[in-house]
């Protein structure tokens, strides 16, 4: 029944007998046309990023990639990434340090080690939190998390200070990238939970069989056909959370306390995101101004690209290991 | 830990069969559970940490660590193993349920406050944002046509493109897809509202509307839909596909009756997580739609409001009543996605084929 | 066509819910709030009294700062309760999105809390055939310095101490600069949290203003920037933001509109101008330091140029003025009665006296009967 075969699937479309059929050609036609109108307006709104970027970037006094500062209304204008680069990939790699492990944890407990009773509810509730729109995510982070965290900083400043990046030398709550990371990492647990915990409930449970048989304990089942078999699945569902952890605006905004100043203690507030610096940028900015935030936008899409090329080039080399059919 | 190791009991050292393992007794976890939160407690206090947090993290710390030293004392490294994949899952549980409880809780406590049928059945017409009073329904009804109008474009278009990029994509055409599906995964919400600002509403000269919101919305959810459909229907096993098609059945009747079933549980999952991305957006909605205190019903003319938008300008406003105003439209819109959400998936079971689970 | 079956059944299905949805929601949906059980608050002024419509009617949309979205939300309650079948929708989305959504005409009229610069007139003309965008002030507020200080109730304060706090050059509550303004007053040996906008905003650029013209030694960052130049102290996001964040933190301090400080019970700082007496953070003290402003416009322009350091008694001088920004000649002619029936009651003399019931300050005098002058001969 359940496949060891993983011949790819895309080999048999030059079957050209049943592409002739009208119902294959335009149901093949459609969705082909789906795929184009996609790609045009992707391109379109691509070429559109790119024409106002450079209307931005060629009028910016210093290098858009060093400067510190974010002033394109100043004479001549000023504006530079460094720092909004800096916060958004921190701030993400501290949210998806937390939530993969943690989801694929939460996953596992749904398909496989939760009492059933328990698996349906809680499998809802994280579908549920999942559609919690991000603005909720910002009012309960400004008004709950950061003074939770404050302790917990106080705690890292103390205990892991040594380490540079714990080390807080400014006063002041817990309005930092650290807690803009955790927060992240909370809201997008249930979207990488949700999608990861479809893949392990579609793992063949033949392989599983097989492998309780011949007795194996359930983490050696886990570990041999459960997780090998999900594993692009697991990287997409992480690329996904990523995709929102990168792009979060208004959560950030609420929770943050920016400054355009570069800093490794990631306790102190400060730093930025790009998604964020839109948002606060954005309603006073002119035309010009606007033109800036779109091509910090840019660089933004330019970081998803190479973490989403990443992820497909892992998946690409492991396909052959993997017990998955595609 | 001392009295983690007390709670072994000599009794089940005594002689077996050798095709049995010595096995720890069934309450082990949650005597061991119930240890390390007293050690938890008992560092903290002992400390004097004020963030629970920290408090939790020992304790889980000590569960891990004491069901790790017992089993292998007991039963062996592999069993050992497999309690600690265990107990780390269920550590994973309990850390992640804590906070996101806490939010469900905080909203619906919060939200409680006002929210009642006066609240839903009402616009803001006329009343003040300062002072009490007033409703919620028109930003509802932005919302409902908003976030329908984007998911009838988007919804289609994004599981036709993934059906093309599993079943036939292949070549440069669907890399190039594959591509910008990708790159727009990470677009910020904004960028959509300004591209369909300058091309709908600057360049073809058309004023504000629910519709306008509705298209930069619908480019936001396609590439979400995408990916995890496309994630879903490469999981769907060849052999049903082959099976199928060797009985003689059309490739695309293939598709519709075989593949898009099988994989019905997770494509509404992914198509659930873009409306719920969607439905919280304020950015692209507060650009084309511009928000009011009135009720319009026609999503194709005229400003309208929308429930993102609402808490976000009513927590802008600051006073009390406002605020609360914020939580408990914020409820509301938790309350409507979990709709959606429970419909969504009333129909994915009504129309899945029965299998083994 | 069988095909489409399954999408389309699934859209369909949602469809249909969102559509029976709609139908129900709307048939119980009500613009209505005027129920006397529920309406709550107060009913802040008169309605329905000497507003005339003058032939005002259909829907007209505006967009700008959000520092005087409270007044308009007072006016535009008024106006419409008077004038049947008019619409006056104002979105408080930022001096500078509404000066672009003007400039793009989408909008009637944009509120601004700085003037027009050259360029945005230049622009405006694109719009306006045959005019220019022109600057018509209507609102007018303290900007308010909040602090929580357990036991320290009314704080004084000069132009050049608050640079320094903000600029965190001062960074101890008991600092001899602060202590000097504050004979007796028990002062704690902390740090000062200093708060300020992470967002751009007007309100941040008339801080700056004022602390540039009032504290020129102490406050050398550029006063026109939107976004806060200094880089220390911490940031929040809008003005309620940081009335929250001075709320939640003991010993901390921060600026925002007055409104905030009164719904968040905030204490605010009085300040010490020079005058005889330190000015506390009020509409009418506000009033006095837009008196002493100079009209810098011309013709139908009216821009003030405000007196930062003005040391005038009772005058407040960190204020913030609103501008209606409109074309003279040139509004489009479908809203045209509507925006001028609607100005003309924002700047008539009811319109600016329910301003200090909302802590904003109304137009002194002379300058109220400039604008007022101008308002009628808009086309």
């Amino acid at each position: 029944m359940v496949t060891t075969t993983p011949p790819a699937i895309k080999n048999r479309s030059r079957r050209a007998k049943s592409a002739a059929r009208p119902g294959d050609r335009i149901f093949s036609g459609l969705s082909k046309g789906s795929g184009i109108t996609l790609l045009v307006i992707m391109a379109a709104i691509a070429a559109f990023l790119t024409y106002r970027t450079v209307l931005a970037v060629s009028k910016d006094s210093t290098n858009f990639f060093t400067t510190f500062e974010w002033n394109p209304a100043g004479d001549p204008p000023v504006f530079g990434i460094a720092v909004l680069a800096f916060g958004t990939v921190v701030s993400s790699v501290i949210a998806m340090a937390i939530a993969v492990p943690v989801a694929i944890g939460i996953a596992l407990f749904i398909s496989h080690y939760a009492p059933r009773k328990l698996a349906k509810p809680l499998a809802y509730v994280v579908d549920l939190l999942a559609a919690v729109p991000s603005i909720i995510y910002g009012l309960w982070g400004a008004i709950f998390l950061v003074p939770y965290l404050d302790g917990l900083n106080q705690w890292l400043d103390q205990y892991l200070g040594w380490t540079y990046i714990f080390d807080k030398s400014a006063d002041g709550v817990a309005r930092n990238l650290f807690t803009v990371g955790i927060l992240l990492a909370i809201m997008i647990l249930p979207i990488i939970t949700n999608v990861t915990r479809e893949v392990f409930l579609q793992a063949p449970k033949m392989h599983e069989e097989a492998a309780l048989a011949l007795g194996a304990t359930r983490w050696e089942v886990v570990r041999m056909a459960v997780l090998p078999f999900g594993r692009s699945g697991i990287i997409s569902a992480s690329m996904l959370g990523l995709g929102r952890a990168l792009g979060e605006t208004m959560a950030v905004a609420v929770v943050l306390s920016p400054s355009f100043v570069l800093s490794g203690h990631l306790l102190d507030p400060g730093g930025g995101t790009f998604a964020q610096n839109i948002a606060a940028k954005f309603n006073e900015a002119n035309e010009f101004g606007r033109d800036a935030l779109i091509a910090s936008g840019l660089v933004l899409f330019v970081i998803t690209l190479l973490v989403n090329g990443a992820a497909r080039w892992i998946i690409a080399r492991r396909k052959e290991y993997s017990g998955a059919n595609a | 830990m001392s009295h983690a190791v007390q709670e072994r009991p000599v009794a089940f050292a005594k002689p077996r069969g050798p095709l049995s393992h010595a096995r720890l007794p069934r309450w082990t976890p949650l005597a061991v559970a119930a240890g390390s939160i007293a050690a938890g407690v008992g560092i903290g206090l002992a400390a004097g940490w004020h963030s629970k947090v920290q408090w939790g993290l020992v304790a889980a710390l000590v569960f891990v660590l004491a069901t790790y030293a017992i089993t292998t004392k007991v039963e062996g490294s592999r069993q050992a193993k497999d309690r600690i994949a265990t107990s780390l899952v269920w550590v994973c549980f309990v850390l992640a349920v804590v906070p996101l409880l806490s939010l469900a809780w905080v909203t619906i406590s919060k939200g409680m406050e006002v929210l009642d049928v006066y609240f839903l059945t009402h616009s803001m017409n006329g009343v003040l944002d300062v002072e009490a009073g007033g409703g919620v329904y028109h930003a509802l009804l932005g919302t409902i046509e908003q976030v329908g109008i984007a998911t009838v474009i988007a919804a289609p278009i994004g599981l036709l493109t993934a059906v093309y990029l599993v079943e036939y994509g292949n070549g440069k055409l669907a890399k190039a897809v594959t591509f910008f599906v990708d790159v727009m995964t990470g677009i910020p919400s904004i960028v959509a509202g300004l591209f369909i600002l300058s091309t709908w509403t600057l360049m073809l000269d058309f004023g504000p509307s629910g519709f306008a919101g509705a298209m930069a919305l619908a480019i936001l959810m396609m590439p979400v839909v995408v990916r995890s459909t496309e994630e879903m229907l490469k999981l769907v096993p060849n052999e049903l596909r082959e099976a199928s098609l060797a009985l003689g059945v059309p490739k695309w009747r293939t598709i519709l009756k075989v593949v898009l079933p099988t994989a019905i549980g997770g494509i509404t999952t992914g198509v659930m997580l873009a409306v719920a991305r969607i439905t919280g957006e304020t950015a692209p909605v507060l650009l084309l739609v511009f928000g009011t205190k009135l009720i319009n019903p026609n999503p194709f003319e005229g400003a309208q409001s929308s429930l993102p938008l609402y808490v976000y300008e009513q927590y802008a406003v600051g006073t009390d009543a406002a605020v609360a105003r914020a939580w408990a439209a914020a409820l509301v819109l938790i309350a409507f996605v979990m709709i959606l959400n429970l419909v969504a998936r009333g129909i994915a079971r009504w129309k899945a084929p029965k299998t083994g689970r | 066509m069988k095909l489409s079956r399954n999408n389309g059944l699934r859209a369909s299905a949602i469809g249909a819910l969102v559509v029976s949805g709609a139908l129900v929601l709307s048939a119980c949906g009500s613009d209505d709030n005027n129920e006397p059980t529920k309406s709550g608050g107060k009913q802040t002024s008169a309605a329905a009294s000497n507003i005339k419509c003058d032939g005002a009617k259909g829907q007209l949309l505006a967009a700008g700062s959000s520092a005087q979205e409270n007044a308009m939300d007072l006016w535009v309650k008024n106006f419409q309760a008077a004038c049947e079948g008019v619409e006056v929708n104002y979105q408080g989305i930022g001096s500078g999105g509404g000066i672009t959504k003007f400039n793009q005409g989408q909008v009637a009229f944009a509120g601004s809390d700085s003037a027009l610069k050259d360029e945005e007139v230049a622009e405006s003309k694109k719009i306006c055939k045959g005019g220019t965008g022109v600057n018509l002030p209507m609102v007018g507020g303290p900007i308010a310095i909040g602090y929580k200080l357990e036991g320290v109730d009314n704080l004084v304060l000069d132009a050049s101490t608050i640079a320094k706090i903000f600029d965190t050059k001062i960074t101890k509550w008991n600092d001899p600069a602060i202590t000097k303004l504050n004979p007796g007053a028990k002062l704690p040996d902390s740090t000062i949290q200093a708060f300020h906008r992470s967002d751009e905003s007007g309100t941040t650029q008339n801080l700056g203003k004022y602390l540039s013209t009032a504290a020129a030694a102490d406050w050398k960052y550029d006063p026109k920037t939107k976004s806060w130049p200094a880089p220390g102290g911490q940031a929040a996001n809008g003005s309620s933001g940081v009335a929250q964040a001075v709320k939640g933190a003991e010993g901390s301090i921060g600026y925002f509109e007055l409104s905030h400080a009164t719904a968040n019970k905030i204490s605010t700082v009085s300040v010490n101008t020079g005058a005889s007496a330190p000015v506390a953070a009020t509409s009418e003290n506000a009033s006095k330091a837009i008196a002493a402003a100079k009209v810098k416009g011309t013709g139908n322009d009216v821009a003030l140029s405000l007196d930062y350091a003005t040391k005038a008694e009772g005058a407040y001088p960190l204020v913030l003025v609103t501008y209606e920004i409109a074309c003279d000649k040139g509004n489009k002619a479908e809203t045209l009665p509507t925006l001028k029936a609607f100005l003309n009651y924002a700047i008539s003399e009811e319109g600016q006296k329910v301003l200090t019931s909302a802590d904003y300050a109304p137009m002194p005098a002379e300058i109220a009967a400039k604008v007022r002058a101008i308002v009628p001969t808009l086309s």
